[in-house]
């Protein structure tokens, strides 16, 4: 093929290269063009977000709006801080939060470990089944979930939201653990065996610490996912003292409809964590969205 | 398997599948008590009626026979359909057209990825909240915008025909995910074919319609099946906050009325039955992608992984 291309190339008059280099030029200034447009189309709703959020109250009733607001004020954010019990549903989100995505990425890479590396009768089936549970949707097994906790009396409680990701992490954190530990070589268990290490401490002193890329992904997902969680607080949670931000937030809107720049300084609040986060850690972000959307 | 044919003793063996069975005890136990019990249950519950102040009853296929009377039930099938079947498709082609533009080697690439892929991680309810304030028919951006290009002001999610439409784009503005799964697809695709191609004399769009598009198959199909799939749940957060189904029920897709009927309704035979539906056509979809991705998806070394 070089040879090929080689004799083309020689073929070619003179002023060939620096015609496609122009050409070339051409289609990336159009491209930037291109792009800087859809940029500015999805920038453009986080603008009007923060800038809604820095009004003084009736601005954002202002027509037409005014871009950058004159006065720009923090009353907003003061507001939601302190007269919406915004750090009390702050502190409920962490609790349910931390706690779900700790016990889950526990749990869940020690069943993948279990998976990937040790050898017990009917480990294929219940492999399989975790990987059926992949396709059923939440909701099929929310109905008679809540009517066993509602028995329970754990209703308004954080049992309901931290229990079942506690055990297991969902099916697919340990679909994603046990992939990684099929790839880590065999010989640093056979060798810790040899040194008469059982599984546990394969597990904790030998695996963990050569997964951290793949825990890191799964303590992400885990996280956002309990951040955002809004159905099953929605089922499970009433009264004010256990709201999470989700549910807080959505409150909000019922007893502040018009104050939108209120709303929007909480929206902006919620948004910052998970903002920082991406910041903080793109690299499990994007691993994890391409292992989640790639192939299940 | 190596190990396996050096033969452990008996003991051994027995030893690594009780810790077998140990480790995978916390992900079982949620399994069947989170999983596996609350599906048969939920089974069971379809062919019951059980209402808050009646106990329960059985009804064989009772639920399933109103359900084939329920309007609702119809326009929650349609409505799911329609949002759906204009979101996805749409989602997944806007996302490769930016995946194949941020493919290219430009300057400010990764600031790029960035703008187009944040949005898809803001939280669901603060999404929803901006676009209610967005789509506000008296104050919201949408009609400033539309007053810029001296079009009528439009009532958006108030609107029974805009509804749909509103809703669709709102989830566009998520496309950075799939965007994001297609630039690692397309990161995938070894560069000796292109420039094969393009010594070949092969056009931009040659280039696209023979290499690109078949090698990014197997990752377009797998998506557009499980955005279809995801999409039947992920959408609740933004209708019920948006618009919770109205106007007139243009938004009310399936989620909602199963929600509706379980948790505002407490009728939790016919929603198990409605639930039941739900699984029933996402196994349907499941099997479908299996089916069809055998036949005409191209997998790179002719068989499939």
């Amino acid at each position: 093929v070089s040879q090929r291309a080689a004799a083309r190339a020689d073929a070619r008059p003179v002023g060939w290269r620096a015609r496609v280099r122009a050409r070339e030029r051409i289609g990336h200034l159009a491209l930037h063009a291109a792009l800087i447009g859809g940029s500015l189309l999805f920038l453009v709703p986080f603008f009007w977000l923060v800038s809604t959020s820095l009004k003084l109250t009736g601005r954002e009733l202002v027509m037409p709006p005014q871009w950058i607001p004159d006065p720009l004020v923090l009353d907003n954010y003061q507001k939601a801080v302190t007269r919406l019990p915004f750090p009390l549903y702050l502190r409920n989100t962490l609790i349910v939060t931390l706690t779900a995505t700790f016990f889950g990425v526990l749990t869940a890479s020690l069943a993948g470990f279990g998976f990937a590396r040790l050898r017990f009768p009917g480990r294929g089936l219940l492999f399989s089944l975790c990987l059926a549970a992949l396709m059923i949707p939440t909701i099929v097994t929310l109905i008679p979930e809540f009517l066993v906790f509602k028995q329970l009396g754990l209703i308004d409680t954080f049992w309901p939201l931290v229990l079942p990701p506690s055990l297991g992490g969902g099916a697919f954190a340990v679909f994603l653990f046990r992939q990684y530990a099929l790839t880590i070589p065999n010989d640093l268990d056979e060798a810790a065996r040899v040194d008469g290490a059982d599984a546990f401490r394969i597990w904790w002193s030998v695996i963990l610490p050569l997964s951290k890329p793949v825990l890191a992904t799964m303590a992400v997902l885990a996280f956002i996912q309990h951040w955002n969680d809004f159905l099953r607080p929605l089922v499970y949670l009433n009264s004010i003292e256990v709201r999470t931000l989700a549910l807080g937030l959505r409150s909000f809107l019922g007893e502040f409809t018009t104050a939108w720049n209120l709303l929007m300084a909480a929206s902006t609040l919620m948004i910052l964590p998970i903002l920082v986060l991406f910041f903080v850690a793109q690299r499990y972000f994007v691993q994890g969205i391409v292992m989640t959307g790639i192939k299940g | 398997m190596a190990a396996s044919v050096r033969r452990r003793p008996g003991r051994l063996l027995r030893r690594e599948a009780i810790e077998g069975y140990l480790c995978v005890l916390p992900w079982l136990l949620g399994f069947v008590l989170f999983t596996a019990g609350p599906m048969l249950a939920s089974l069971a519950l379809s062919f019951a009626k059980w209402e808050v102040l009646s106990p329960l009853e059985w009804i064989g296929v009772g639920n399933f026979a109103r359900m084939a009377q329920d309007e609702k039930f119809y326009t929650a099938l349609v409505n799911t359909a329609i949002i759906s079947l204009g979101s996805v498709p749409l989602q997944l082609a806007l996302a490769l057209l930016l995946a194949l533009g941020l493919n290219q080697k430009i300057r400010g690439v990764a600031l790029y990825r960035t703008v187009y892929y944040l949005p898809s991680q803001v939280p669901l309810v603060a999404n929803a909240l901006l676009w209610l304030w967005i789509f506000n028919p008296d104050f919201g951006l949408a009609n400033v915008f539309l007053e810029a290009l001296r079009l009528p002001p439009q009532q958006w999610l108030w609107d029974p025909n805009l509804a749909k439409p509103s809703i669709i784009i709102i989830t566009l503005w998520g496309v950075g995910q799939a965007m994001m799964i297609f630039l690692a697809g397309l990161q995938g695709i070894p560069e000796s074919l292109f420039e094969a191609a393009a010594i070949d004399g092969a056009t931009l769009w040659a280039r696209f319609r023979h290499i690109t598009l078949p090698m990014l198959s197997p990752i377009l199909f797998f998506n557009l099946v499980i955005g279809i799939i995801a999409s039947f749940q992920a959408y609740f957060t933004l209708v019920f906050i948006t618009t919770k189904g109205g106007p007139a029920n243009a938004t009310l897709i399936y989620i909602i009325y199963l929600f509706q009927k379980a948790f505002e309704d407490f009728e939790f035979g016919y929603s198990s039955a409605l639930a039941w539906v739900l699984f029933v056509v996402v196994m349907g979809f499941t099997a479908l992608q299996f089916r069809l991705a055998r036949r005409w998806v191209h997998y790179e070394g002719g068989d499939r992984p």
